[in-house]
């Protein structure tokens, strides 16, 4: 497939867009990667994804494809000979896209919140954020069976859903001077993250963390508290 | 299929068990039905959904699963007749597109209209109506969003037609407005007309009067 055939459209901080670019990277898929600027949105951009105007956008050939999680599904049913980024079992599948919902619905809103909080709202939020990385320790437990990662030896669609939010779990932890990924309380996660991050597909699309901590300041200066523009 | 190899745990007036036994019915697959006395969860269902602890829960052959849009393609994915998404990956992305839209954006402003009052209420009709129009343009043009047969976006979606004509009829707003979104409009009619999908709908009076109860509390709640 030629190169450009393969479009996305993203940002470099964005998680969302980290999930397609790892699950391009794990097809080998060749892709333009065209950059948007931070605080305003390409004529590409409003055309491909006139509902949300976010990104990222996945475009192939001219189709365009929107929502991060529908994104990597799609990668993952197209390009058939690389390796399978949600299990072929039926029920694994289905307990695939339920965490990766239960991220995106519950875990992730409820972290984005806590730097805005404060008092027992902060308390209240951070603690759910704890409950919710319980869980998924034990829900590690039970799906890795041992190996590195939620899909086992190789990467799947848990570990694109939540490996990409650690950057921003990191910012919060550092900003938000809150453990959240605790050793002693998830020591499992904490070697999964150390291993998703050092992954071939994942290195070069995991932004620094400090690079992320000047662009989330630079972000609460400028919007107060309004969600910064991605999905 | 024996029938004790499938089983939903389910309640009477969610719109959410209805989806799933929407594709049970289309699928033709038989299953024993639990009702929840939502009050008084039972320990099956603390069991079967820790994380949530809620209704719908599919159990098929003793494997759990909770979350109505994941139980759907579980069920697509293990019953082949009479298939809810398209084969097409890319038709596939829209399908999942527009679901996911229908959940996140058109749900829970019309669920914000019901329960709120004042000018929360009112913003929250003017968005649903909003999104609501955007939902017509995933249409297409079609009868059904999956073509001239029922898919995956309108047993994800259709519910929502009598929710949002019983919400606007309790609350005196009209969120579906056949002037300006005609073909939704059409579409959730039409879609209330198929057969199985109206064999299961639960009985409208009774919803009515449920509804009616439930907008009583929630207003109550948010004063």
């Amino acid at each position: 497939m030629a190169k450009n055939d393969v479009k996305l459209l993203g940002v470099w901080a964005s998680p969302f867009v980290m999930r397609a670019r790892i699950s391009l990277n794990i097809k080998s898929v060749n892709y333009e990667f065209l950059e948007e600027t931070v605080g305003s949105k390409s004529e590409l951009l409003l055309q491909s994804n006139p509902v949300h105007k976010k990104v990222p956008v996945l475009i192939h050939g001219d189709k365009p494809i929107c929502e991060s999680l529908v994104i990597v599904q799609y990668i993952d049913e197209v390009w058939t000979s690389g390796p399978s980024i949600l299990s072929t079992d039926h029920y694994d599948r289905a307990i695939q896209r339920f965490w990766a919902a239960y991220l995106d619905d519950k875990w992730f809103p409820a972290m984005r919140r806590i730097r805005g909080a404060q008092g027992e709202e902060r308390q209240e939020l951070v603690d759910q954020v704890v409950e919710g990385l319980a869980l998924l320790e034990e829900a590690f437990g039970k799906y890795s069976k041992g190996k590195a990662f939620f899909g086992g030896d190789q990467i799947g669609f848990i570990d694109i859903a939540f490996g990409s939010l650690l950057g921003w779990l990191r910012v919060t932890e550092k900003l938000g001077e809150v453990k959240l990924l605790d050793e002693a309380k998830t020591p499992g996660l904490v070697k999964w993250a150390e291993s998703f991050c050092a992954d071939t597909a994942v290195k070069s699309v995991m932004p620094e963390t400090e690079k992320l901590i000047e662009f989330s300041k630079l972000l609460m200066a400028k919007m107060k508290g309004a969600p910064p523009p991605k999905n | 299929m024996a029938e004790e190899s499938v089983k939903l745990l389910g309640y009477w007036g969610s719109p959410f068990a209805l989806r799933v036994k929407w594709a049970l019915k289309l699928k033709g697959i038989q299953y024993h039905y639990v009702e929840e006395d939502l009050p008084n969860k039972s320990p099956m269902l603390l069991q079967y959904n820790p994380v949530y602890k809620k209704i719908p829960v599919l159990v098929h052959d003793d494997k759990p699963l909770a979350e109505s849009l994941v139980i759907l393609e579980y069920i697509d994915e293990e019953w082949k007749q009479n298939p809810l998404l398209p084969i097409d990956p890319y038709e596939r992305a829209k399908a999942r597109f527009w679901a996911k839209f229908a959940d996140d954006k058109c749900v829970p402003p019309v669920m914000a209209a019901f329960s709120k009052k004042g000018e929360e209420q009112e913003r929250a009709a003017k968005e649903a109506r909003e999104n609501l129009k955007t939902l017509e343009s995933g249409l297409e043009g079609k009868r059904f969003f999956g073509g001239e047969t029922i898919g995956f976006v309108d047993i994800a979606a259709g519910w929502i037609g009598c929710w949002a004509r019983m919400t606007g009829e309790i609350i005196g707003i009209n969120l579906i407005d056949a002037e300006t979104m005609p073909l939704l409009d059409a579409w959730f009619q039409d879609f209330l007309e198929v057969p199985f999908i109206k064999e299961c709908m639960p009985p409208q009076d009774k919803l009515l009067e449920h509804n009616k109860e439930f907008h009583k509390i929630l207003t109550a709640a948010s004063t």
